[in-house]
């Protein structure tokens, strides 16, 4: 039985990074926007593990460790942006927040 | 053995991923991304990147999708949305359509790769170590230490400000200070 090639990986990747576009682009529900950004940098981060393996470069899991931690701050300060806006809403949409203003 | 691994890995990893996009209620999707986490951290382990599929379940897993149920389960948001209506025209058709072109492009740019990725190396060197999940950490510590001690070093203050503009987001105003 063969062994999955780099490539199978980084196509495995790239479908998974489109289900989080098309997730970003389709759902109106912050929280659920936020999950699909999370699917995009899983993606990513398939990639740059199949890649280090491929190229024989751990430089390729470092930038995932960054990535990882990049993730985790974003997702902090997103839902504290989220929390601070339903304060003063009942609703969760973003299209309430075309005004910018709170 | 490898492939069935990776089959496995995989449909894990789009059967969450379509749940993230699908679920209409949010604590669903949340599950469902658990589902993907594990999907990517079981391809770590194939990869040989033990360190990161631990990190991947710690912080992922672990603190990013508890982070998100708390704020579900705190705002009273985990109730069934209505995906039925549409928000605006044509959303999801367009949204199809350019998901459709995205996955076209990054597939072509993926087969071009092809003859550059066809040498099939023998991985990180990590086997030659005796104890594989050993050597791997060593490495990556050498690596995050070494060569990128300055970015690591600035990953903690970018955690500092992160930590200190959510407490300010978050703080509850003081009736006539604001």
């Amino acid at each position: 039985m063969p062994a999955p090639t780099t490539l199978s990986y980084l196509a495995v990747a790239a479908l998974l990074f489109v289900i989080g576009t098309v997730g970003v682009m389709v759902r109106r529900n912050p929280l659920i926007m936020f999950m699909c950004i999370e699917l995009m940098l899983n993606a990513v981060n398939l990639s740059f593990v199949a890649l280090a393996r491929e190229l024989t470069d751990i430089d390729g899991q470092s930038i995932v460790f960054f990535v990882l931690v990049v993730a985790a701050a974003e997702v902090v300060v997103g839902l504290g942006i989220i929390v601070a806006i339903m304060r003063n809403r009942s609703s969760l949409t973003a299209d309430d927040l075309v005004e910018l203003k709170g | 053995m490898d492939l069935i691994v990776f089959v496995l890995a995989s449909a894990m990893m789009l059967v969450g991923a379509v749940g993230v996009v699908t679920r209409k209620n949010p604590v669903h999707a949340a599950l469902s991304l658990v589902l993907t986490l594990f999907g990517v951290a079981v391809h770590f382990v194939a990869l040989e990147a033990y360190f990161l599929a631990a990190v991947q379940i710690i912080v992922y897993a672990g603190a990013i999708v508890v982070l998100f149920l708390f704020v579900i389960m705190l705002l009273g948001v985990d109730k069934a949305e209505d995906l039925r209506t549409e928000p605006l025209v044509a959303q999801r058709w367009l949204a199809g359509v350019a998901g459709l072109g995205l996955l076209g492009l990054l597939l072509v740019a993926v087969a071009r790769g092809a003859d550059v990725l066809t040498t099939r190396s023998e991985g990180l060197d990590t086997a030659t170590d005796g104890a594989s999940g050993d050597a791997n950490i060593q490495q990556l510590a050498r690596s995050v230490f070494g060569d990128y001690v300055v970015a690591f070093e600035l990953t903690s203050v970018l955690l500092v400000v992160a930590v200190v503009g959510t407490v300010v987001l978050a703080r509850r105003r003081v009736a006539g200070a604001a």
